[in-house]
């Protein structure tokens, strides 16, 4: 894996209900901004969709603001809650 | 450095800020205007508007930015400055006025909605300067919108200056009356202090105490809302576990507000202060003290046991949250205002919440009687002795205790009183009308209490 500097990363969530392309649809916008996709993890419990993906912010077009009002949208066109967050907070949430 | 955060810890994180109402309270930036003396007040007021401006332009903006940032919502930016008694000392009840005015002029320039530091410390007697700025508490409370005042007239030191808890009461009631077409909300801005602290980032209290740097920044977190669903989650559990459950969700709030106090201070260049632990409701639905209580399995805030819960979760959550920042300091503790608080509001609205329990409570909450409305004809007496009985938990326990209380003009009880915002809504509670005005009208000090021999 590439080293990325830190405080460049994202963390993108979503929740719902399963359907087809959600992956696509949000790897579309983040492909577009030029956002590079570092890892997913993403689980299906009967039926309820959950992702977890981490990208590198470094040479992305838009800023994190925009980003965020974009996937929303992307979100409330899909059904799906989209959240978007800079790691930091994270790492200072649950590591010392 | 690999991302080593799991995905449960993400997802708690994400819960927390979209549906447990986890924000920071405010960011307040605290500045010292003792350079600010001039040859009148007028002149003086013009020199701390233009400190000020000069300080705080940024902050508004810093502060916006961090939260579309990080997408932590960032309620309120705040400035305080140095009591305004003391660099003021000399002037006259209209320049104190003046100054305030300038204050106001100030915080609409910065865009912050709240300036504290109308403030006078006369815990042990008072100099010119005090009286003069005491005397035009009311007519700046009711002639400006954004300037907060407060009085300190005790300490576990120095003691109880009585003739200061006589004359607030009388204070109290004037600030309602300039406000009575607003329900008294000048009396919102106002607070009677026994131990203020010098770094306390909340409203109405907020002042820059002279102990304090140049500039400095405080944090207040806030998140009932995260503990009370920490609560609701482990409900068989016994008090200590439920005290760990309390730490550890404590401790993730406080990093939180830790980081924003970072970045902030970085990106102002100026010192990062210290994060106050305070748990602060909001009038939103499910950010309350109150319904944490219940959780804890009162059947309403106000019933026997109150007081015992209140004490561990303020206890447990001082301990998550001193472990989470370099700095902690403030009031630091449980808020448990009646306006601001839904759950605070149907336990009145139900009878099961009184000023008598609320006052119990105090003894083991950080704050006091805040933000209760009371019938507007209450004489002056009775808010003093309150403000009396308030001090003396506050000087007897070595711990900061304060009145915020709003004689709603025309208002009995049973009746409510609208602030509207974050100030909220409440219904007016019954006080004990026997009347403590002899005892009042005593004044003098009350000496500082004896400090071995406890029990």
């Amino acid at each position: 894996m590439t080293t990325v500097e830190e405080g460049k990363r994202i963390i993108i969530t979503v929740l719902g209900h399963d359907r087809v392309g959600i992956i696509a649809g949000i790897s579309a916008i983040l492909a577009d901004t030029q956002i590079n996709i570092l890892d997913i993890n993403q689980t299906i419990l009967q039926g309820f969709f959950t992702m977890v993906m981490v990208a590198d912010i470094t040479d992305s077009t838009i800023d994190i603001a925009q980003l965020r009002e974009v996937l929303s949208r992307k979100g409330q066109e899909m059904e799906l809650q989209i959240t978007v967050q800079h790691e930091d907070i994270f790492r200072f949430m649950h590591r010392i | 450095m690999p991302f080593s955060i799991s995905k449960d810890e993400v997802l708690e994180t994400v819960r927390m800020l979209q549906t447990e109402n986890l924000d920071i309270r405010t960011i307040t930036m605290g500045i010292n205007i003792m350079d600010c003396r001039a040859q009148n007040g007028e002149e003086t007021g013009r020199r701390i508007f233009h400190k000020i401006v000069q300080y705080a332009s940024q902050l508004v903006k810093v502060g916006d930015d961090i939260e579309k940032e990080y997408g932590i919502p960032i309620i309120n930016k705040r400035i305080s400055v140095t009591p305004v008694s003391i660099i003021a000392d000399g002037f006259t009840v209209d320049e104190m006025v003046a100054i305030g005015r300038y204050l106001d002029r100030a915080a609409v320039e910065v865009g912050v909605n709240f300036i504290g530091g109308f403030s006078a410390l006369v815990h042990k007697g008072f100099s010119r300067g005090d009286r003069a700025l005491i005397e035009a508490i009311p007519e700046t409370l009711a002639t400006t919108a954004r300037v907060c005042s407060s009085v300190n007239v005790a300490t576990t030191k120095a003691g109880i200056n009585m003739d200061a808890v006589y004359q607030m009461g009388e204070i109290i009631k004037r600030t309602a009356e300039l406000t009575a077409d607003r329900d008294g909300i000048g009396c919102a801005k106002l607070v009677v202090f026994c131990n203020a602290v010098e770094d306390n980032p909340f409203m109405a209290g907020a002042f820059h105490g002279v102990g304090e740097p140049e500039c400095t920044l405080n944090i207040g977190i806030s998140g009932p809302g995260v503990v009370l669903s920490a609560v609701r989650n482990h409900p068989d559990d016994d008090l200590g576990q439920l005290a760990n459950i309390i730490k550890n969700t404590a401790f993730k709030i406080t990093r939180t507000g830790e980081m924003v106090g970072r970045i902030a201070s970085k990106r102002l260049n100026v010192p990062f202060g210290i994060v106050d632990l305070s748990l602060a409701p909001t009038p939103a639905i499910g950010d309350s003290v109150a319904d944490i209580l219940e959780s804890m399995g009162l059947a309403r805030v106000g019933a026997h046991g109150s007081t015992a819960a209140l004490a561990m979760l303020n206890d447990a959550i001082k301990k998550g949250g001193a472990m989470a920042s370099s700095y902690v300091g403030g009031l630091s503790g449980a808020f448990i205002p009646v306006s601001e608080d839904q759950g605070m509001i149907n336990a009145v609205v139900a009878g099961a919440l009184t000023i008598d329990k609320l006052e119990a409570m105090t003894c083991v909450c950080s704050v006091g009687l805040d933000m209760i409305a009371i019938p507007g004809d209450t004489p002056a007496e009775i808010i003093s002795a309150i403000i009396a009985d308030e001090a003396a938990i506050g000087m007897i326990n070595r711990k900061t205790t304060a009145v915020r209380l709003i004689p709603a003009p025309g208002k009995k009880v049973g009746d409510w009183v609208e602030f509207g915002g974050l100030l909220g809504h409440a219904p007016v509670m019954k006080v004990n009308e026997n009347s403590p005005a002899q005892f009042i009208r005593r004044k003098g000090r009350i000496p500082a209490p004896i400090h071995s021999l406890n029990n």
